[in-house]
């Protein structure tokens, strides 16, 4: 995912496609980005597969005010693979075909019912196990869901909030124990 | 680093570095005997743990080739991962969650207690707990197991706060943050946990106990260590005597080495355990090393297992603290009126996004699915830890038809849930959903099995040689010098999550092998 360089011509030439966008103005993902377009550059796939695959993405698990950029890194990796392997390359553009015309502009009742129509495919479950895998393991995922990630670097939780729930009772200490550098012990 | 020779006859060659073998190293080193220590996989550190979980489990994660069937849910929902071990210097001991509960006594009475359930194969352990218990309270005080011999337990997590609230609205007694091997204070010269939540990636604070950092520096200054890393053992050789004698194993480049050895201790998990035994097949030992019992490799358990997750109204940000640290205690209790034999254990359990959107939720997609997903700062988690009842038909095997990259056999697991495993998970969770209703959860979900991080019984100790592969001291029936010294040697699971019960075995075997060397015996 490339958020804001221009394309160098020569890797644009290697490219088959290629999926913009840009962010919406205070999204949380424009508060990281360094600039609001966005482009992903594919190697194997073609523009209007693409928008296909981020669209059963996107059907597969919705999240509203998610950007396209972030389901785009799915198909980034889709196509990576696809870019390595001809046989998976034709297992996608087998499995686009099976979705019929206009998915990717289809409502999501009917993307979701020509989905369920080929979900023991193979081409179903590895869009499935590639968005699983991709869509929530990025930093504009961290950011939209609220996940703080690691707290190593600062020190970890133990004095940011690991224990700073309010709505529930405090816990006796003979069922917890001392925080460390809060007496006790 | 020590070097001893290859054709060295007097080094004990140990397979496996994690808690038993690594601390099995640590043992004998330390009383003067020369150890060629065998690992799989490289040597990671504080410094070279990444924080990015899916790297993590690309580095510490036993990734091999294996294949596996039966009616286990986890054949079609890991169809890659039948389990989840590491590959790595200090074996599971760098991604386990630091839980060390001992198991019951009358957990080692399986058979007794359960009686003849029908398609099981239940044993009962040839050791007397008050024995156990004796190397239990050595393991816990090297360990530093938390609420064990005055080591304060963890302080309460949000994610515990919940978990303690609702047990104790549905009428639990036994609920605390757990016995931990994780320091809640200085201990041991390594620092306190921090609460950061990232144990299975590898502790950066070294505050969770892990052979990778104690048990095995530890024997390197011994000046009685070999480590080879990358070093992967496809075979140990016996002599005519049926006495081993050497392993051979692959080294990083690839190439095919032999180290003489006085004592072989296989130590690599309870699934490439039993393939090490069946690969080391021979005219003499036709059905593998130490199963003249047809037993190595059978009886595989690997606990009942799953997810179970209340989302709230409010933020939990569960991900804030240590993984694992909160239990409750009051299932582990045998009563068969609840419609199962055995017990269980509600284990605190947290995950990270990317692990809780690709491990932590049951088989779905779509809005509903999603929406879970959408609620994730406001989960609570919890994990089921159960007995799962032994069968002899589950069980590793060689697949012949699937090649590692040595071009030897991988491992095959099959597993056909017992009826007992479905009900147990079952009523664990009715018990966690009502847990969390009672605090207010607006959801509850679960999942079903997740890939096993307790591997056991694979190799099982018994007093009769024709009824296991090992004795008491994880010593082979068949042939003296050669013992297993992981999970695989428990004739049976009980609830307890198996790293300490695995090193109070060591540190017993360990005892019994320098008595046996003492009086020449091997």
């Amino acid at each position: 995912m490339d958020l804001d360089r221009p394309i160098p011509r020569r890797q644009f030439l290697k490219t088959t496609g290629l999926l913009t966008g840009v962010l919406a103005a205070g999204s949380p993902l424009a508060l990281i980005a360094p600039s609001r377009a966005w482009a992903v550059e594919l190697k194997a796939l073609t523009t209007a597969e693409g928008r296909t695959l981020l669209m059963v993405s996107r059907t597969i698990c919705p999240h509203d005010k998610l950007e396209d950029a972030a389901y785009a890194v799915v198909v980034q990796s889709v196509d990576a693979d696809a870019a390595g392997d001809a046989r998976t390359l034709a297992m996608l553009r087998a499995g686009i075909r099976r979705l019929g015309a206009h998915f990717a502009t289809a409502p999501e009742p009917e993307r979701v019912r020509r989905l369920k129509a080929i979900e023991s495919s193979s081409f179903f479950q590895t869009m499935r196990t590639q968005t699983l895998g991709a869509l929530y393991a990025t930093p504009m995922a961290y950011a939209y869901f609220g996940y703080q990630g690691e707290a190593f670097s600062k020190g970890g939780y133990l004095y940011r909030g690991f224990n700073d729930l309010k709505w529930l009772p405090e816990v006796p200490l003979e069922d917890s124990g001392p925080v460390p550098g809060q007496g006790g012990t | 680093m020590t070097a001893i020779a290859h054709d060295d006859a007097r080094a004990v060659v140990i397979v496996g570095s994690g808690a038993s073998g690594g601390t099995l190293a640590h043992e004998l080193t330390r009383r003067g005997i020369p150890v060629v220590l065998l690992e799989a996989g490289k040597r990671q550190s504080l410094a070279t743990f990444t924080q990015v979980p899916g790297d993590a489990f690309a580095q510490l994660t036993w990734l091999d080739p294996r294949t596996q069937s039966g009616t286990s849910t986890v054949v079609q929902d890991y169809p890659t991962l039948p389990s989840w071990t590491c590959k790595t210097v200090g074996g599971t001991t760098v991604h386990w969650t630091g839980a060390t509960p001992r198991l019951r006594p009358w957990e080692i009475k399986a058979r007794t207690t359960y009686g003849d359930v029908a398609g099981t194969s239940l044993a009962d352990w040839p050791i007397a707990y008050d024995e156990l218990l004796r190397y239990y309270e050595r393991a816990e005080r090297r360990m530093v197991t938390t609420r064990r011999n005055g080591v304060p337990g963890l302080p309460a997590s949000n994610n515990f706060k919940v978990m303690y609230a609702g047990a104790k609205k549905i009428g639990y007694k036994q609920v605390h943050t757990g016995y931990m091997a994780i320091n809640s204070r200085p201990a041991d010269g390594r620092a306190f946990c921090i609460q950061q939540g990232f144990c299975v990636q590898g502790c950066k604070t070294g505050a969770k106990w892990s052979t990778l950092y104690t048990e095995i520096p530890r024997a390197e200054a011994t000046g009685h260590l070999d480590l080879r890393i990358e070093c992967m053992a496809t075979r140990i050789e016996h002599g005519p005597d049926g006495h081993a004698t050497a392993v051979v194993y692959r080294d990083r480049e690839g190439k095919e080495q032999r180290q003489k050895a006085r004592i072989v201790c296989v130590a690599c998990n309870a699934v490439e355990t039993p393939r090490l035994l069946l690969l080391s097949e021979s005219g003499k030992f036709p059905r593998g090393l130490a199963n003249s019992s047809d037993q190595v490799g059978r009886n595989y358990v690997h606990h009942v297992g799953g997810f179970i997750w209340g989302l709230f109204e409010k933020p939990i940000e569960s991900w804030r603290g240590t993984t694992l640290a909160g239990i409750i205690e009051d299932e582990i209790v045998n009563r068969p009126q609840r419609g199962f034999v055995g017990g269980y254990h509600l284990e605190l359990c947290a995950l990270d996004l990317p692990s809780f959107a690709q491990v932590g939720l049951p088989y779905g997609w779509g809005r509903s699915f999603a929406s879970i997903i959408d609620d994730y700062r406001n989960i609570a988690g919890l994990f089921i830890t159960g007995e799962d009842l032994s069968r002899s038909t589950n069980r590793i095997t060689l697949d012949r038809r699937v090649k590692d990259a040595h071009g030897l056999p991988v491992a095959h697991i099959h597993v056909d849930e017992h009826p007992n495993d479905t009900a147990m998970r079952t009523h664990a969770q009715t018990q966690g959903a009502k847990m969390y209703d009672a605090v207010g959860a607006r959801r509850v979900v679960h999942t079903r099995q997740t890939p096993a991080a307790h591997n056991m019984g694979t190799a099982r100790m018994s007093a009769r040689p024709e009824e296991g592969v090992v004795n008491a001291y994880g010593q082979s029936h068949d042939v003296k010098n050669l013992f297993v010294c992981d999970g695989s040697q428990f004739p049976t699971p009980g609830s307890a999550n198996p790293t300490l019960t695995i090193v109070a075995l060591t540190l017993r075997q360990a005892e019994y092998i320098e008595r046996q060397m003492s009086a020449h015996e091997i």
